[in-house]
């Protein structure tokens, strides 16, 4: 696991994979993408970080307590922005903020507010999938 | 033997099924027609993918991010939970 | 049966679903390994996305982002597309927590081969 050539490009890699997902995710509403996709590519580059510097180094840059903040977070996200739409006497989850100019990237109302708690919940899910698979003892225990 | 029946099976669904790449399938219908024709104005997002997940279909959207919490909540349950003695 | 193949040919994205389907089914009943049947399960859900998303084209259609301009066929049907994409979270699901039990599976038993399994459990009562 200690090899130079995969250390070095993961390195360069690492940054460009997630600003890749947080773009799929911010342009969710005007372009393809969106939560689901973004939210995997970004936990992509945190998988391949610990893949190359092993999941101590994971542990130590998001540790399993703010994934799983994250993960609740953003489900809640979700559902109180739900809300938002019942207190403005409309359905739940309806599009209450103004559509703005159509290709922009402050356009589509509520879509890109929800597509960016989306995100965060999907990447958040994929990294605790992964640390838990991967059979790593790490976290805390009860 | 099974597997050549349900192959052949499958198969002959596939060469009966409305031809691939036209628009004259039956699963293009007013819904499709209706989201491409206004999803744009009501929604004001430029895909009209996401327009359909997040704002026509957002109480579905919704029910994915608890499948997948509860995904989660059951793999720790599963892999933490002690095992029986 | 010229033309029954010509048909083919033209569906040819549902024959390769088929096909997939056919594999991952496959696998899921021959193979004796837990790890396998559940890669199995997903190769069949493969072919279930596939020939879901293939129904939505159109020739010569693109993605439906419609501030871009549309192609010679139009835009794609984005429906199935949408709908999908339940699916796809709904296997990643199933995978995950099936992986979970493998694992248990394996810390209990020591093993992941049914037949083993099934031997080291003993005859039913």
């Amino acid at each position: 696991m200690d090899d130079l050539i995969l250390r070095t490009v993961a390195r360069v890699l690492v940054p460009l994979v997630q600003l890749c997902g947080l773009a799929i995710i911010a342009y969710g509403h005007v372009s393809p993408g969106g939560g689901f996709a973004g939210g995997t590519v970004l936990a992509a580059g945190f998988v391949l970080y610990a893949l190359a510097f092993g999941q101590e180094a994971l542990d130590r840059r998001l540790p399993e307590r703010t994934a799983r903040t994250a993960e609740s977070l953003g489900a809640a996200w979700f559902a109180v922005l739900g809300l938002v739409g019942l207190a403005a006497g409309r359905n739940y989850l309806a599009n209450v903020l103004p559509p703005g100019s159509p290709g922009r990237l402050l356009s589509g109302g509520i879509i890109a507010l929800v597509t960016a708690g989306v995100g965060l919940k999907v990447a958040a899910t994929m990294v605790t999938l992964f640390r838990r698979l991967m059979g790593g003892e790490g976290g805390e225990r009860p | 033997m099974i597997l050549v029946l349900i192959g052949v099976a499958l198969l002959g669904v596939a060469v009966e099924l409305p031809p691939f790449g036209e628009r004259a399938v039956p699963s293009w219908n007013e819904v499709a027609r209706h989201y491409l024709d206004r999803s744009l104005n009501e929604t004001g997002a430029s895909s009209v993918v996401a327009g359909i997940i997040t704002d026509y279909r957002g109480f579905d959207t919704l029910g994915e991010v608890t499948v997948l919490f509860t995904a989660v909540t059951a793999l720790l349950v599963v892999l933490e939970g002690r095992s029986r003695p | 049966m010229t033309e029954l193949l010509g048909k083919l040919y033209h569906n040819g994205f549902y024959a390769t679903a088929a096909i997939l389907f056919l594999t991952g089914f496959y696998i899921v009943l021959a193979d004796n390994h837990l790890i396998k049947k559940v890669i199995g399960i997903n190769v069949m859900e493969s072919a279930v996305f596939l020939i879901f998303v293939a129904t939505g084209y159109v020739e010569g259609g693109r993605a439906p982002i419609l501030t871009a301009p549309p192609g010679p066929g139009g835009y794609i049907n984005p429906v199935p597309s949408a709908l999908i994409l339940t699916g796809i979270v709904v296997s990643v699901s199933v995978t995950a927590f099936s992986l979970a039990l493998v694992s248990r599976i394996y810390q209990h038993y020591g093993t992941v081969d049914v037949d083993e399994l099934a031997r080291r459990r003993g005859p039913e009562p």
